[in-house]
């Protein structure tokens, strides 16, 4: 994944709780064998309402989608980042996330900021005021700030995480330094595995 | 201080634990599907890598099949060409895989147990979310996406930051009415949809232990619908009696060792949980979802809740938007609901105990005029033990439709799909905006309310069927 330090752009709150991955990207697109071109599936079942927040003009070519509580809950699929990141997304700042979606974000790049409800609600609160605003999230410093309102916070994010996103490492690689480890384990483990379960076409011997 | 038993087998699987980095944690048994496989394969094929363990990998088509005849070819090319590539990819890898039609093709969490390759003290993994289901004996079992997927076919292994435990005891026995579906509703309606997120939570208390194995997997199911990744319970002679016999498992004095030391996979006496919450069981009742989350539960014989309950904005807010999307109003009795569609399936409930219990309430009875009602058996085998029984007769005398397996309209990814505006009982395990098709309005249930609200044309408890 490319390396990710210093995020700017514009953003768009969407004031909602509970939305599951099944609203971000929904099942029909799960057929697809590709990892791109999901963006078109983003929230499609919302889409078509000329009221929902992404079809309002003063939010287009927002980067930073600020969220609800819960955001990303439901199914594993990791679909729900390639689509907020086909779409254009960057970063998710929410009060809370699914955990699995908050794995699968930082294996692509798309930066998760959670923040207490109240700061959630604060920065909605000045982007609603004014859309232009631009949103700074810095993955170095760990600090999301607005600098034309003087807003900033700090937020968390797990050493490693950070510094994967900094680097843009490639998590299979660095596993695979720990070769060796894996190969000790692998020949003191009991842990049964397949062999003679099953003949070549799968049938129980 | 003792362990408890995530403890146990977490420490079990540990192949490094570098300063400042997740433990490095050993993968047992990595289950694979159509869906969130593909773009790992290809990542492999990208970077030259391999699968470090065929023998650890075990492949079924389940999400995307349809569920007409396995004669009929699958017409639509986009999920036609997903469940090829699943194939291929497990040929091209030497990875076992049950293609649509094969004898042991199913859904991916209720083949793993019933062949017998799920079995105690293991980490198993699934790029799917309900891969807590096989926490139901006593193994470490948990969803993941693709990326992790390649990262576990390349490495058999994954960078995982240990969670926090929690102890759901549902003490005392649950009344005969209440099934395992209806315990889980009670625990994620009391934990909420966040109320389980960072913690692997072990269900534990006699409502618990009382039930079989197909009951302990429903409970566990549908941890993530409480924000848990994993469930599970821990093994006793229930588990081990389940085990016996398995295709996956050894024979004789060979089994009985190893049962021996799967009995080690509970938690100590002095073991401390993170956090706790104790349900009484003599208060469950059977349980429906009102809403769009499946922490929006309401007795059977309840009334559909009002927006003024609630004093937090964000829950009267999702409240109103709930029952707006669900098209229902505040007060009206459950029982007063009518529904379009009955389906009775999923790695929730597809197992052959619930087909008994939907079988027991339907025998002799119609499906009423105005509903449609489908059975998707969990697999080839719970379908051809179903028929061994006759189920499939009673079901098919009564009006339902009697498919064939996979996972089918608890996600509307296939064919079986809702349409705008239906309402259905349904056995699955998420009531979200959409899920079993655009517009589609979906009530989560257990099997013998599924098979009564199937014969009733409204939700209905088993006890009013009958002549």
């Amino acid at each position: 994944m490319k390396p990710v330090r210093v995020l700017e752009g514009r953003a768009v709150p969407l004031e909602r709780s509970d939305v599951d991955t099944d609203q971000i990207i929904p099942s029909d697109w799960l057929k697809r064998v590709e990892r791109t071109g999901f963006g078109r599936g983003l929230f499609s079942e919302w889409r078509d309402d000329p009221s929902f927040v992404l079809n309002d003009q003063s939010y287009v070519g927002a980067s930073i989608l600020i969220a609800g509580p819960r955001f990303g809950t439901g199914s594993s699929r990791e679909h729900a980042v390639w689509a907020l990141m086909d779409y254009g997304f960057v970063a998710v700042i929410a009060p809370s996330f699914g955990d699995i979606f908050r794995n699968n974000s930082s294996k692509q790049g798309l930066v998760i900021v959670q923040l207490p409800q109240v700061d959630v609600e604060g920065l909605i609160q000045l982007i609603k005021d004014d859309a232009t605003r631009l949103v700074v999230i810095d993955v170095d410093q760990l600090r999301v700030e607005v600098p034309e309102a003087g807003w900033q916070r700090s937020f968390e994010l797990d050493p490693m995480t950070r510094e994967r996103l900094l680097h843009g490492w490639d998590d299979i690689g660095l596993t695979m330094r720990r070769e060796a480890a894996i190969t000790k384990y692998e020949t003191t483990s009991h842990a049964p595995t397949l062999v003679g379960v099953f003949d070549s076409d799968g049938h129980a011997r | 201080m003792g362990r408890t038993l995530f403890e146990k087998i977490w420490d079990e699987h540990i192949v490094a634990s570098p300063e400042g980095e997740p433990t490095l944690l050993y993968i047992d048994l990595h289950l694979v599907h159509e869906v969130t496989s593909p773009q790992a394969f290809d990542g492999l094929r990208l970077n030259g890598r391999t699968v470090r363990r065929p023998d650890r990998t075990l492949a079924t088509a389940d999400h995307n099949v349809p569920t007409d005849p396995i004669s009929t070819p699958v017409n639509d090319p986009v999920s036609r060409r997903q469940l090829e590539a699943l194939e291929e990819n497990c040929h091209e890898f030497g990875i076992t895989v049950f293609p649509r039609g094969h004898e042991n093709q199913g859904i991916v969490h209720i083949i793993g147990p019933e062949l017998g390759v799920t079995q105690p003290g293991m980490t198993i993994v699934c790029g799917d979310s309900h891969t807590s289901t096989h926490g139901a004996f006593g193994s470490l079992a948990f969803g993941i996406g693709t990326s992790e997927v390649e990262h576990v076919l390349a490495t058999q292994t994954l960078p995982q930051q240990q969670a926090k435990t929690m102890s759901v005891t549902v003490e005392g026995k649950a009344p005969a009415a209440v099934s395992a579906k209806d315990i889980v509703l009670a625990i994620v309606g009391t934990l909420g949809t966040g109320g389980g997120a960072g913690y692997v939570i072990e269900y534990r208390g006699e409502a618990i232990t009382d039930l079989s194995m197909e009951g302990r997997m429903t409970v566990c199911n549908m941890s993530i619908e409480a924000g848990a990744r994993a469930g599970l319970v821990a093994v006793d002679e229930t588990t081990v009696d389940y085990l016996r016999g398995r295709p996956g498992v050894p024979q004789d004095e060979e089994f009985e060792a190893l049962a021996n030391h799967w009995r080690t996979y509970v938690s100590d006496d002095d073991a401390v949980f993170d956090a706790e919450l104790v349900i009484d069981a003599s208060k469950l009742v059977p349980s429906i979802t009102w809403g769009t989350n499946p922490a929006q539960v309401v007795a059977l014989s309840g009334m559909v809740p009002s927006p003024d309950e609630f004093d937090d904005p964000d829950q009267k807010n999702a409240t109103e938007r709930s029952l707006a999307y669900m098209g229902l109003t505040p007060g009206t009795p459950v029982r007063d609901i009518e529904v379009d569609v009955v389906f009775i399936g999923s790695c929730t409930n597809s197992r052959i105990e619930d087909l008994r219990a939907a079988a027991a309430v339907v025998e002799g009875q119609r499906v009423a005029s105005s509903v449609r009602a489908l059975i998707v058996p969990g697999s080839h085998r719970v379908k051809k033990q179903a028929e061994s029984e006759g189920l499939d007769k009673i079901f098919l005398d009564a009006g339902f439709e009697w498919r064939e397996p996979g996972c089918s309209m608890c996600l509307g990814m296939n064919p079986d799909q809702l349409k705008v505006g239906q309402r259905s009982a349904s056995t699955t395990n998420r009531n979200f905006e959409g899920r079993q098709g655009r517009g589609g309005r979906t009530h989560l249930v257990s099997p013998a309310v599924a098979a009564a609200t199937a014969i009733k044309g409204h939700f209905a408890a088993p006890s009013e069927v009958g002549p």
